[in-house]
């Protein structure tokens, strides 16, 4: 056991920490609308990208710096502390881009790869439908073959930046006739066609961070079926894992900063005076810290074997739930103005809620971990 | 940045896991719980293999490794639930090494390593404590008070009320000692690494609990199903296994901290102690809930796992006092930071 870093990872973080005070990109436009904020931070993509630091976890030939998995939870970490947004592609970045990598082939790899870093090009996610959440291999959006072209029409949801996006990873049913998981396809759509209408998806903080597609008769050429036809659901899976691995260290990291945001408040009330609120913030603290630990450990285990351990599973669990009590207790300590529409505590109080649902729920985590981790029977659901 | 263990401490781990396999049955440990008796025969074999003296320095007779190695001894004989005096040993020698004058030392450390003798630690209020475990088997009592002194006492120095605790694993008492005498001139400062002890071993007793209990759902069926197929019970056994981990990883930063990074040990080890209490109350509670009827019987095993996790939790602070400790960290950290 040695949690201290190396000289090469120290080494690295040094340099980000100095290129992110050097580059920050300040503070985003406020009241200016969606619209300027995309275009902010794909100027700040484009500025990353510019210096080598979109997409480091990517092998060095496709323009990434060929991070090890500790350097990119650096990374990561770095970005969060230093509280930079998220680069406008980031589903392209973390998911895309790495899914394409394993499952793409050479033309596909040598035609998208470089946008995707670059931000010129922006990627979503076209997995969930209205009928397709956590039973995700349920979907119905229809793909049918006509020439070289697939013929594509369903409705898809929470797909975020799907009004900015030129490609949709799309994952849709090419063969009905067989088991459900089977009959599955992943595509890359072009979003810049008529058939393609992407709706705002009003979420309860009032913003539309996410949208509907209503696809009619899309057309796909076959050329953008990524891992062959009825693969879909393995590539999916490839995708998901990326999902649930990429993001950890950068939410962990936004919930140490809001926990200390929290806790600076209270000490200057006095509040760290009371017992009540002072076992309620140590509390948070010390699961704060039981989820950098977790994470950490999660990462090493890969390292060393090769898989991730039970941890995996249960960071997100821990920090979606401990995310949702330090929202709730920031109302506490911080009074009438946490629950002010327009103010950052406000937001964050509502935005919690989506965590224990999205990317998993935690009821679906709990399956996994109670069938996965440690072998559980699964009831049979009647079909 | 690597949790795993080195190669040596994998071995201690699985040396220490078949040996008690072997040793500390569960009929062996009934035997002893029912009898309230200190199994000698094993602790004579735990002490011929130097487990007592494991972190005790080779200059005081120990093997002079780290509190990693120790917490992994920790760990298996909570799982064990061994009926020796392990933990009050080597809480006390921990505490003596740190934080006493070489005479204390050169006096009680070398028996302490070789298991000759047995110690006990206790917190205590005016030179009274009121629940020390394995005080009554015990030849040296450290008695450490809130304000941070500590004292090692020998047994014929204090006065002792045996207990009978509802954990018959081991024995326990009431013991106070009046005036001031035999104080350690650097009082409690080796209190973290004791903190870190107990709550390895309440890792240890969370996750012997939580296979047990997934050994058990999956074996009883009601409704023509095994109880663990449905998602209430096994949500409950998800929910264990997150509470030990989260102990677990807790404990292992404080392991860690105490001999890499000793500045962060106060706080590691105030946050370890604090999950640590917490998982094993929650956990052995779900094991009994778990098992249904059974888990309230006498006859099944896991009622000894929520007792052994009950007197832990409650061992020098439970998980509340602990907590107020790392709020009072955190609140002289940023006292700190805002005078700087």
């Amino acid at each position: 056991m040695d949690l201290t870093f190396s000289e090469q990872e120290t080494a690295f973080r040094d340099e980000l920490r100095e290129w992110l005070s050097a580059n920050h990109p300040g503070e985003a436009p406020k009241g200016e609308g969606e619209d300027a904020q995309y275009a902010w931070r794909r100027d700040w993509q484009r500025r990353l990208y510019d210096a080598g630091w979109a997409a480091p976890a990517w092998p060095t030939e496709y323009g990434g710096r060929g991070a090890s998995l500790t350097e990119s939870a650096i990374y990561f970490e770095e970005l969060g502390r230093a509280r930079v947004p998220m680069a406008a592609n980031v589903l392209g970045l973390l998911l895309g881009g790495p899914t394409l990598m394993v499952w793409g082939t050479d033309e596909q790899k040598e035609r998208y790869l470089s946008p995707i870093l670059s931000g010129e090009e922006i990627w979503c996610q076209g997995f969930s439908e209205p009928d397709a959440g956590s039973d995700l291999a349920s979907l119905k959006t229809k793909a049918v073959k006509d020439g070289d072209e697939w013929v594509v029409t369903g409705q898809k949801v929470w797909t975020s930046g799907a009004q900015y996006s030129k490609w949709c990873m799309l994952v849709a049913r090419s063969d009905g006739e067989v088991a459900k998981h089977k009959g599955l396809t992943y595509f890359l759509m072009d979003m810049e066609q008529d058939a393609v209408q992407v709706r705002p998806l009003r979420q309860i903080t009032g913003e539309a961070e996410f949208n509907e597609l209503f696809i009619e008769e899309a057309r796909i050429p076959d050329a953008n079926v990524v891992g062959g036809v009825g693969n879909g659901w393995k590539v999916a899976l490839t995708t998901l894992m990326n999902e649930r691995a990429g993001l950890g260290f950068a939410l962990q990291i936004r919930l140490r900063q809001l926990l200390d945001d929290v806790i600076a408040i209270a000490a200057e009330r006095g509040m760290l005076d009371d017992p009540l609120y002072a076992d309620a913030i140590a509390e948070l603290h010390v699961r704060c810290e039981s989820i950098r630990l977790l994470a950490w450990k999660g990462l090493t285990d890969v390292e060393r074997y090769g898989q991730p351990g039970p941890e995996g599973s249960l960071v997100k669990w821990l920090w979606s739930d401990t995310n949702q009590r330090l929202t709730q207790l920031a109302v506490d300590v911080v009074g009438p103005e946490a629950l002010t529409v327009g103010e950052s505590w406000s937001y964050e109080l509502l935005r919690a809620r989506g965590n224990t649902i999205e990317g998993g729920t935690t009821e679906v985590l709990k399956n996994i971990v109670a069938e996965r981790v440690l072998g559980l029977p699964r009831l049979k659901v009647a079909a | 940045m690597d949790f795993g263990f080195t190669d040596d401490q994998r071995d201690i781990q699985r040396t220490a896991r078949d040996l008690l396999s072997e040793r500390a049955t569960p009929a062996r440990v009934r035997e002893h719980a029912e009898a309230r008796t200190v199994d000698q025969a094993l602790w004579r074999e735990l002490s011929e293999l130097g487990w007592p003296g494991i972190a005790i320095s080779e200059e005081h007779g120990g093997q002079g490794l780290g509190q990693i190695e120790l917490s992994i001894l920790c760990e298996e004989l909570g799982r064990s639930l061994a009926p020796v005096p392990f933990l009050g040993s080597v809480m006390a020698a921990a505490v003596i090494e740190h934080g006493g004058s070489a005479e204390q030392r050169e006096r009680w450390l070398p028996g302490l390593a070789s298991g000759e003798l047995v110690g006990a630690l206790g917190a205590a209020t005016d030179g009274t404590a009121e629940l020390v475990i394995g005080a009554p088997d015990a030849q040296v009592i450290v008695l450490v008070e809130g304000d941070g002194t500590a004292r090692a006492l020998a047994q014929q120095d204090v006065e002792l009320t045996a207990i009978e605790s509802i954990d018959p694993t081991r024995s326990a008492a009431s013991v106070s000692a009046s005036g001031s005498n035999d104080a350690l001139p650097d009082g409690c400062v080796g209190l973290g690494r004791a903190l870190v002890s107990v709550s390895s071993e309440l890792v240890g007793v969370c996750d012997r609990a939580l296979s047990m209990t997934v050994d058990y759902v999956k074996d009883r069926k009601q409704f023509g199903v095994p109880v663990g197929a449905y998602q209430a019970v096994s949500h409950r056994c998800a929910q264990m296994l997150l509470e030990t981990e989260q102990a677990r990883a807790t404990a292992a930063f404080a392991a860690w901290t105490a001999d890499a990074d000793p500045a962060r040990l106060a706080e590691a080890a105030a946050m370890a102690k604090a999950a640590a209490s917490d998982a094993g109350r929650e956990v052995t509670a779900s094991a009994i809930q778990a098992h249904g009827g059974i888990g309230f019987t006498w006859e099944a095993d896991v009622h000894w796992l929520y007792k052994r996790a009950q007197l832990d939790a409650a061992l020098l602070g439970g998980a509340k006092r602990h907590r107020a400790r790392v709020a009072a960290i955190l609140a002289d950290r940023l006292g700190a930071s805002a005078a700087a």
